[in-house]
């Protein structure tokens, strides 16, 4: 055979199986349906209505047995200082589970920083929670299967297959995974499943006194949630690492990580 | 074959069947590829149910209303309008059976979660009445001169 035969035949042969391979594939129905079921769980934040009380984050803690005095939480608030300098100053004191009710803002190591009013340019909390992402890395990183999405799109933990190797809580660039104290196990915000999946809105939605958290179905073109979601400017976290996450932020801006 | 062959074969072959034994009483029949596909749905199904199962503890003001009524009315008609009762109050899970009462938590600092006065622009904070805690009556409790079901200041 000729070099050039060679290489003609070589490129139909492969162009032809790869053509039916690929036509293979895409015929699964249920995979089909899998992808866009008639519900899937949003979650809209608005920043500019939190007042930073952590009345969320309490209330996340003792509806899913997470303990007050553990530094662990599956949903926290973030307070965020911009000076007129262009500084940009951020704390989360405990998860904010007892508010904010200082001007100090808590640096760690570094100490505490003090903004005078007159320096402050802007200033405002981000509440944050699981983003329950459509490719989700911390479920692709399990080795046993103990962590998955459910079809309605909420990121669950099978607290008896867990073995707690922990490389979800590093796969998720957001670090909203921890290790369970009491369980020992890997633990995450489940969008309150439980109430969800029986008519009732989560702990931290209905904890919030002025409507700073919300939750709804982003398939149905009616819901208040994917209303705004479709319609408003809002902006994700980390958009960049590809995880195409679901917790949509009114008032976002790009000193937020 | 010969034998040296067969021997460590046998092995072999006895470990593997032990292994799939092990795995077929061990793994639950509902384990396995989901709706999501196998990168994300690879899981036990049982497992959604058990996390749907969970009690809820809050049960929001509505559930409140037929048993407290003074409470509820004042609440709804003052300043605090719609605050949820359980966030001063803590869960009431299966109350009035277990617990009987509710925490009544009278100390500054629930009060000082909203009221600190911060200067957060661009935020809710500033649209609260804000004090200094440090120097607005002292240290007394603030429900000995404020109620706080309706804490509007012309009924003081
Ligand atoms: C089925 C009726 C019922 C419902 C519903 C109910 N309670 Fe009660 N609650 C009671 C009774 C009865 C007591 C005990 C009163 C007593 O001993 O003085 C009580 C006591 C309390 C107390 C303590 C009062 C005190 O003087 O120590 C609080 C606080 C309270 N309830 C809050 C709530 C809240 C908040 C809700 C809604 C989440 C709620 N209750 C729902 C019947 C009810
Ligand atoms: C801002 C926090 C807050 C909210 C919201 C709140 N309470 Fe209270 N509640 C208190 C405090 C503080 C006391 C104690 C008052 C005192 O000792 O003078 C109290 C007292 C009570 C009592 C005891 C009887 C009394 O009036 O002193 C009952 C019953 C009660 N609350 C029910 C409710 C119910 C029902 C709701 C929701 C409709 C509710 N509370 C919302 C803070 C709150
Ligand atoms: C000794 C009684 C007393 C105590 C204790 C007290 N207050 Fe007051 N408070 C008042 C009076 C009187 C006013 C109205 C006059 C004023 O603005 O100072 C007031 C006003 C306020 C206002 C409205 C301020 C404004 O600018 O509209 C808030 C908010 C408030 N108090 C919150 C609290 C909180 C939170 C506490 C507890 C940390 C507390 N108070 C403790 C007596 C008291
Ligand atoms: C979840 C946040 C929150 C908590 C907790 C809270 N408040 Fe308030 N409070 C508010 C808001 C918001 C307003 C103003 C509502 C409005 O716009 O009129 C307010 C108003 C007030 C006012 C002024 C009322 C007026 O007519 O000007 C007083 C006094 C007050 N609160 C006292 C208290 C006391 C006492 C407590 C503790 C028992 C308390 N608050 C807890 C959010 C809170």
């Amino acid at each position: 055979m000729k070099r050039r035969d060679f290489l003609k035949h070589a490129a139909v042969f492969v162009s032809g199986v790869s053509v039916s391979l690929s036509a293979l594939e895409l015929i699964d129905p249920k995979e089909v349906l899998a992808a866009n079921p008639d519900l899937r769980w949003g979650f809209l934040v608005d920043t500019y209505k939190c007042v930073g009380c952590g009345f969320c984050v309490k209330g996340c803690k003792i509806e899913n047995d997470i303990p007050l005095e553990a530094n662990v939480t599956r949903t926290w608030v973030e307070r965020y200082v911009m000076t007129k300098n262009g500084e940009v100053l951020m704390d989360s004191p405990r998860g904010a589970q007892d508010g904010y009710t200082s001007k100090l803002i808590d640096h760690g190591a570094s100490g505490k920083k003090l903004a005078s009013d007159k320096e402050i340019a802007q200033a405002f909390f981000v509440p944050k929670l699981c983003n329950q992402c459509s490719t989700p890395a911390c479920v692709q990183v399990c080795p046993v299967g103990a962590t998955y999405q459910t079809a309605d799109g909420v990121v669950l933990v099978d607290r008896k297959w867990c073995i707690g190797c922990g490389y979800c809580i590093m796969g998720c660039p957001y670090g909203v995974r921890f290790f369970h104290p009491v369980e020992h196990v890997a633990d995450k915000c489940t969008f309150c499943y439980h109430r969800i999946s029986n008519g009732k809105t989560t702990a931290c939605v209905q904890a919030c006194a002025f409507g700073a958290r919300q939750i709804g179905n982003l398939r149905d073109p009616n819901d208040p949630v994917a209303k705004v979601v479709m319609k408003q400017r809002v902006g994700v976290l980390r958009d960049e690492y590809g995880t195409k996450p679901n917790v949509y932020y009114i008032g976002l801006n790009e000193e937020v990580r | 074959m010969k034998k040296h062959v067969w021997r460590p074969l046998w092995v072999v072959v006895v470990l593997v069947v032990i292994i799939l034994l092990a795995r077929w009483v061990y793994v639950p029949a509902d384990f396995g590829v989901q709706d999501r596909g196998y990168t994300f749905g690879y899981h036990r199904l049982g497992n959604e149910k058990e996390w749907q199962a969970q009690t809820p503890r809050y049960q929001g003001n509505n559930y409140c209303a037929d048993c407290h009524e003074e409470q509820t009315a004042r609440l709804a008609g003052g300043s605090h309008l719609d605050f949820p009762c359980e966030n001063c109050h803590s869960a009431a899970g299966e109350h009035p059976t277990k617990p009987e009462k509710l925490a009544i938590d009278r100390s500054r600092a629930l009060c000082l979660r909203c009221h600190v006065k911060l200067f957060m622009p661009s935020s809710g904070r500033n649209t609260i009445p804000g004090i200094d805690p440090e120097r607005h009556n002292g240290t007394g409790d603030c429900v000995d001169c404020h109620n706080p079901h309706k804490p509007n200041l012309e009924e003081m």
